[in-house]
């Protein structure tokens, strides 16, 4: 392999429900400065059907040239159909670096990328770095408990999942100037055996995405019941975030899967994020635990969420969320 | 019904720790069957009382790990493919599941294949994808149920951030499995442990499975692992207790501060 005729960054981003996932523009954000930091070229691509309207989006977020793949059977986003198609045409751009959302599709089809590029993939990292030319990926292991840093130096594409979140989609310019290229899927790889037969949101329409929100207002078991939750949507709503739960309010079927997290739910990073009624086991901080602001609320002042909290109370949430939603209020007016 | 289900040893996550240089301190760490992959296995187990068949589990992984796979067999499996060799040293994902689609094809065919959504140490989610990538069949990930299997199609409920999918997918076909949140481990039975010791448990080396050895290992392995250390410490922060008004008053100035409230 030479590794030299690998040239530029390539963000694979996604359309979700019609719609660009905010992902992708954090992604475009940071691929465009390690491509300014190796001088090389950014070029990002969406897959779909009638989704040539995001081009511009894709440039003034930073790419150079921004790719709209377009066809009938990429409607539906289907793991061996995607990962097949970006196959291709990854091995036909030859990129040096391929960044890909940590989304749950993501991280279903970008490995499967990886294995038949024969190349290295990085999970889930949450920094990307250029040091001395090279591409270092950062990423959690062992529930967070050790940070590992990873380079793929012989093989090329570098493929990187990332967290969203983990990054600012910023410097948006209409200004900006780039080239919009449209391709057509090369399908001489796929062998379509899946079928989707049905999507079912769980979560209310209208309220926010909780991995996709800036601020989560979370609760757990201390929360003691399904109705308990209004208060907590209530500061959720002030604060335009999105409430969330943990294992076991879920367990106990006051809010659905989707609004899980923890390590076998969402793992989130958001400006800022309220446990309420939440002990803290090690399954929901590694969760959460890359939040910018973390705030507790916890009766039992043992209680570990406490040890990473920037802000505890001690309290019963009956209490102190009540006053919390009062005096946002004030300040809201002001 | 042939089926499989690939596994993975790991350290109990909930109390690893590390010392300052980034090392792993083993002493005193429980090694244990990855929650992910005990899920797999129990709706493998589930699929074979439905329909028949038998269920193989497989590792690639140290001696050591023969703990996890007798666990397998204990809970019910029928046969373990333990592959262990110095060659698998130094592995990464795409050399793992490299050797595992090799030992798959030399054991198999089989029908379905369950493997965990991810493994609680490395967390990549990569083995289950790269696996049905090699073996050129179809995948779906965070599987939380297998609905059913007719007519050589097996129909899988797989979740999304906001919801789930139903998906179907012709066999043979790989899902990697995800707990729901009510789901309670069963713990092997006295008969089940009893059972397990009669049970074939199959040593593989790096000679029984064909294959291209320069992608074995260390050797095979395009990424590098090249520091580790401790996260950065979230330095514990202000708890109030009492004067909850003053409290609140405090968090929303400094939210203010970050701009989070604007």
């Amino acid at each position: 392999m030479n590794l030299s005729d690998y040239k530029g960054i390539l963000v694979v981003g996604e359309i979700y429900d019609n719609k660009v996932r905010p992902v992708t523009y954090q992604l475009i954000s940071k691929g465009r400065q390690l491509a300014n930091d190796l001088n090389t070229k950014l070029y990002a691509i969406l897959l779909g059907n009638n989704i040539s309207q995001f081009a511009n989006d894709l440039i003034y977020y930073g790419a150079d040239i921004a790719y709209i793949m377009e066809d009938k059977i990429l409607e539906n986003y289907v793991a061996e159909l995607y990962s097949a198609v970006l196959s291709k045409f990854i091995e036909n751009l030859k990129p040096e670096i391929v960044l890909i959302p940590a989304t749950h599709t993501g991280r279903e089809y970008g490995p499967r990328i990886a294995a038949y590029l024969q190349t290295g993939m990085t999970a889930d990292c949450t920094d990307l770095q250029i040091r001395n030319g090279k591409f270092i990926q950062i990423r959690p292991a062992y529930g967070g408990n050790i940070m590992g840093e990873i380079i793929t130096p012989n093989h090329r594409p570098q493929i990187a999942t990332v967290r969203p979140n983990v990054f600012k989609a910023e410097n948006y310019d209409k200004n900006r100037k780039g080239e919009i290229v449209n391709v057509k899927p090369d399908l001489s790889k796929v062998n379509l055996r899946t079928v989707i037969k049905e999507i079912v949101k769980t979560t209310q329409t209208g309220t926010k995405k909780v991995d996709e929100a800036r601020v989560v207002v979370s609760g757990g078991r201390g929360i003691g019941s399904k109705e308990g939750f209004a208060i907590l949507q209530e500061l959720a709503d002030l604060l335009g975030g999105a409430v969330g739960a943990s294992r076991v309010a879920v367990e106990l079927g006051w809010m659905p899967k989707s609004a899980q997290v923890g390590q076998s739910g969402l793992t989130v990073a958001p400006d800022l994020y309220i446990a309420v009624g939440i002990s803290g086991t090690i399954q929901h901080i590694v969760g959460m635990k890359d939040s910018k602001i973390i705030v507790a609320i916890n009766k039992d002042p043992n209680a570990p969420i406490f040890n990473i909290a920037d802000f505890g109370i001690v309290g019963d949430y009956r209490e102190v969320i009540p006053i919390f939603i009062e005096e946002l209020k004030k300040e809201l007016k002001k | 019904m042939k089926i499989l289900v690939l596994v993975k040893q790991v350290p109990d996550t909930s109390d690893v720790k590390f010392d300052e240089r980034g090392v792993m301190i083993r002493e005193g760490i429980q090694s244990i069957l990855n929650m992910f992959d005990q899920y797999a296995l129990e709706e493998a187990l589930r699929i074979r009382e439905q329909y028949g068949g038998e269920v193989s589990v497989m590792t690639l992984a140290p001696e050591q790990a023969k703990s996890a796979l007798q666990k397998c067999l204990a809970l019910g499996a029928d046969k373990a493919y333990h592959i262990s060799d110095r060659a698998f040293g130094g592995s990464d994902t795409l050399a793992t599941s490299y050797a595992l689609s090799l030992a798959i094809q030399k054991t198999g065919p089989y029908d379905i294949i369950f493997a965990g959504n991810q493994a609680t140490d490395g967390d990549t989610g990569h083995i289950g994808p790269q696996v049905a990538e090699w073996l050129g069949i179809p995948h779906t990930s965070y599987v939380e149920k297998v609905e059913k299997i007719e007519n050589n199609v097996v129909t899988v409920k797989s979740l999304l951030e906001d919801g789930y999918r139903t998906i179907e997918m012709k066999l043979p076909a790989l899902v990697a499995c995800i707990p729901p949140p009510n789901f309670e481990y069963s713990n092997p039975t006295m008969s089940g442990i009893i059972k397990a010791k009669n049970k074939p448990y199959i040593w593989m080396k790096a000679d029984d499975i064909d294959g291209d050895k320069s992608k074995f290992g260390l050797n095979g392995s395009p990424t590098r692992v090249v520091k580790m250390y401790p996260p950065p410490k979230r330095e514990k922060g202000q708890i109030f207790t009492g004067d909850y008004r003053e409290a609140v008053r405090k968090i929303i100035e400094h939210l203010k501060e970050k701009k989070v409230i604007e």
